[in-house]
């Protein structure tokens, strides 16, 4: 006798522990294997893009962070630089040495954020996530020196950065350089050869190279699948040719790669950190350099487009600004790598289980604020 | 009657008392509802402090506090808890096959009540002396499988419905490798009566029978449904599982079946594998308490630390490794026992030492030839599985 069977429909969210916010993913299971996925955005768009059509400049910059909340910082930077390329605004060398700073403290928070939630996904009932938060907490009680924010940043302006990072930021930038690497290292060791998480993630949502370039995907989805293209090397902006790093590049493109390969950014841009801090001008002595280029309160630049791309955690992302010459930017777009990684998640998924879906979305790394803007 | 209430001073007591006033046959009655009511509410009691301890050592395990607002340290956060949770609207999907869904956790609660009834807890402090005990544990403690089921399918909800499925499959399959595992200590003991395997234990069998423990102990976490083997309510997958739909008490006393489940599991290995309430110096119920709460530290130490494999992953694990492994056990433990049928001390430590022998070559040898097959690395035969047939 044969049973009649029938594939089922799942809506995984908006509302769902591993979604990482309100994603929407309509699947047709055969038995726990994806046969059809459908992915449904937009539960937390907020208009982003055309807000900032009647913001000033400057005021955009509060709505760039609400776009990867994880990740503040970067988005500011990717911003700024659009702004500065429209305004042709030479910024200040001390203030850009700091975004570095900040941008390289932020992909390691959004890293470790990452990899405790892929964690999380994998069924590890929240121990990984509140190591790994524990060290972003260091990270964020030093944003909060910096700008008094631990979130919404907002802490880069036209021309260089908000303030000058206080007396007390040294002396813990020190000490979380100095303690940061062996953490890592504990990651890895407890993570990389746990059998389990092995099992688990090796193989996993396999992303070819063609593939992974074919969907214009960027960031450590795209290294996993070992093309070595980063923008801090690829297009060096601001002050980062004067840096010296690798890239670390994945071999199979899974999820473990992916993992993997962050794990190994934290640790380049500790590096970058370390070299931000030695090569900095005016040094650890607060207020002596300007951190900022003297620009207009109201910035009016002049008629023209700029883009500007930078490597944020999550991979490539570019402001495209239009200006009319009036106050406020005429279009405001955003290529958002959390969205544009998405592409292509169906091909990632269909044969899986329902297992492997929350680990090859954990692992893709997506931020809802940014996919839906 | 006299010899049972000679070996079980529990009871004798209080019969003796009811005794006194009463016809005997109601004595008997009085005296055994009066330590079902005791094993019930000492069963809660040891439910509410293994989700206090398990609250707290998680917090520790993961860098934080814990629960401390509620008394002191947080001692009365379960109370709080279970406050709140019946005050809590008790709702039912309207979907919902109302019977089913209302009956599924009363039929969740009872086996783990009815396995404690055949557990010793001191020398000569248990409810019952079945000479069958293995087997009724066994057999009781698998109609939690029917619950759940019952609980998935009535809830009219599709992750609930891959809780049960996934249950199903799951709790089935372990119990196979569970009850082989301990045909070893039958072999050993020579009995299926709880408290003989106490008594018959010369050695804690733990040193005897390593690798019956390890199957069992890994059995028991997939039927208590705990980390690596949680996928029945895996939340980062299925929100809930099989509870999904359910609020109030029901959910309840599903938690609460799952945590005394834990206790109760617990009690088993620390009775069959542990010596059970036998040590020196303290008294008997004392040393069962010590090595009860020593097993469920582990329990949730485990919890703390890993993560949960995948349903594939969990059916071969069962089937291609323990099965196996728990019939080398009996295999191993039977020419023992074939050879030496009234061993000498001597003799013992020799079992010892070829059953550790038998556990660490088995153990290599398996992760050799059934490692790989466990990894994930063929996509391809998964892509297969869904290209052919489906509907």
């Amino acid at each position: 006798m044969t049973l009649r069977t029938e594939p089922v429909t799942v809506n995984i969210g908006p509302q769902h522990p591993s979604t990482h916010g309100v994603f929407r993913l309509r699947v047709t299971f055969d038995g726990e294997v994806i046969q059809e996925v459908e992915p449904v955005f937009g539960y937390l768009h907020r208009g982003s893009e055309k807000l900032a059509e009647e913001r000033t400049y400057s005021q955009v910059i509060t709505l760039t962070d609400r776009l990867d909340y994880v990740a503040s910082m970067t988005n500011n930077q990717a911003y700024v630089l659009a702004l500065e390329k429209l305004c042709h605004v030479q910024p200040a060398e001390r203030g850009l040495y700091l975004r570095v700073i900040a941008a390289e403290l932020q992909r390691i928070a959004s890293h470790l954020v990452a990899t405790g939630f892929l964690l999380q996904d994998l069924g590890a009932f929240g121990t990984p996530l509140m190591y790994c938060f524990r060290e972003r907490e260091r990270i964020l009680d030093m944003f909060e020196m910096l700008c008094g924010a631990r979130i919404t940043h907002s802490y880069l302006r036209i021309g260089g950065v908000f303030q000058d990072a206080p007396e007390e930021f040294w002396p813990a930038l020190r000490i979380f350089l100095h303690d940061m690497p062996p953490y890592i290292d504990e990651y890895e060791q407890l993570l990389a050869e746990n059998e389990i998480l092995v099992a688990r993630t090796k193989g996993v949502g396999l992303l070819s190279q063609e593939m992974a370039i074919a969907s214009s995907t960027s960031g450590p989805v795209l290294r996993a699948s070992g093309v070595p293209w980063d923008l801090r090397k690829a297009d060096p902006y601001e002050v980062y040719d004067r840096f010296d790093f690798d890239i670390p590049v994945g071999t199979a493109g899974d999820s473990y790669d992916r993992f993997i390969v962050r794990i190994q950014e934290m640790r380049q841009s500790l590096r970058i950190v370390q070299q931000a801090v030695d090569q900095l001008p005016g040094g650890t002595s607060v207020g002596k350099v300007p951190v900022r280029a003297k620009v207009p309160f109201f910035i009016r630049p002049p008629v023209g487009d700029a883009y500007a791309h930078v490597e944020a955690p999550k991979g490539e992302l570019g402001f495209y600004l239009v200006s009319d010459g009036s106050i406020a930017p005429y279009r405001c777009k955003i290529r958002s790598p959390s969205f544009i990684n998405l592409t292509p998640l169906k091909e990632m998924l269909i044969g899986w289980k329902l297992a492997d879906l929350v680990v090859i979305l954990g692992s893709i790394d997506i931020n809802m604020g940014e996919v839906d803007r | 009657m006299e010899s049972f209430l000679e070996r079980n001073s529990f009871f004798s007591h209080l019969y003796r008392f009811f005794d006194a006033a009463t016809p005997s046959w109601l004595a008997y009655l009085l005296a055994a509802s009066v330590i079902v009511f005791v094993l019930v509410n000492g069963l809660m009691l040891f439910t509410m402090a293994l989700i206090y301890m398990e609250r707290r050592l998680i917090g520790r395990f993961q860098v934080r506090l814990g629960p401390n607002r509620v008394g002191p340290f947080g001692l009365l956060q379960p109370v709080a808890d279970a406050i709140k949770i019946l005050f809590k609207e008790d709702l039912v999907p309207v979907g919902a096959d109302r019977i089913t869904f209302n009956l599924a956790p009363v039929l969740f609660i009872f086996p783990v009540f009815l396995s404690l009834a055949v557990v010793p807890f001191g020398e000569r402090y248990f409810l019952a002396d079945l000479n069958v005990a293995v087997l009724f544990i066994m057999g009781v403690s698998g109609l939690s499988t029917i619950a759940i089921l019952m609980a998935g399918w009535s809830s009219a909800n599709r992750y609930a419905m891959f809780g049960a499925v996934r249950a199903v499959a799951q709790l089935i399959s372990y119990e196979v490798p569970m009850v082989l595992s301990l045909v070893g200590v039958l072999l050993l003991v020579g009995s299926m009566s709880m408290v003989t395997i106490v008594e018959g234990q010369r050695l804690p069998l733990i040193l005897l029978q390593p690798l019956g423990f390890l199957v069992f102990f890994m059995a028991a976490l997939a039927e208590l449904n705990r980390t690596p083997f949680d996928l029945v309510e895996a939340e980062s997958e299925l929100v809930a599982g099989y509870h999904t739909e359910y609020s109030g008490m029901k959910f309840g006393m599903f938690m609460l079946a799952e945590f005394a489940a834990s206790v109760v599991s617990s009690a088993i290995i620390v009775t069959v594998f542990f010596k059970g309430w036998e040590g020196p110096l303290l008294p008997s119920h004392l040393w069962f308490v010590i090595k009860l709460f020593v097993v469920l530290f582990v329990l949730i130490w485990i919890r703390a630390t890993l993560p949960r494999l995948r349903i594939d992953q969990i059916m071969a694990f069962a089937w291609k490794v323990l099965f196996p492994l728990s019939l080398v056990n009996i295999a191993a433990t039977a020419v023992e026992v074939l050879l030496w049928p009234q061993p000498t001390t001597a003799q013992i430590w020799a079992m010892v030492g070829i059953n550790w022998g038998v556990t660490f070559v088995s153990l290599a040898l398996w992760s050799w030839l059934m490692g790989p097959t466990l990894r994930p690395n063929m996509p391809q035969l998964l892509r297969g599985a869904t290209t052919g047939k489906a509907a």
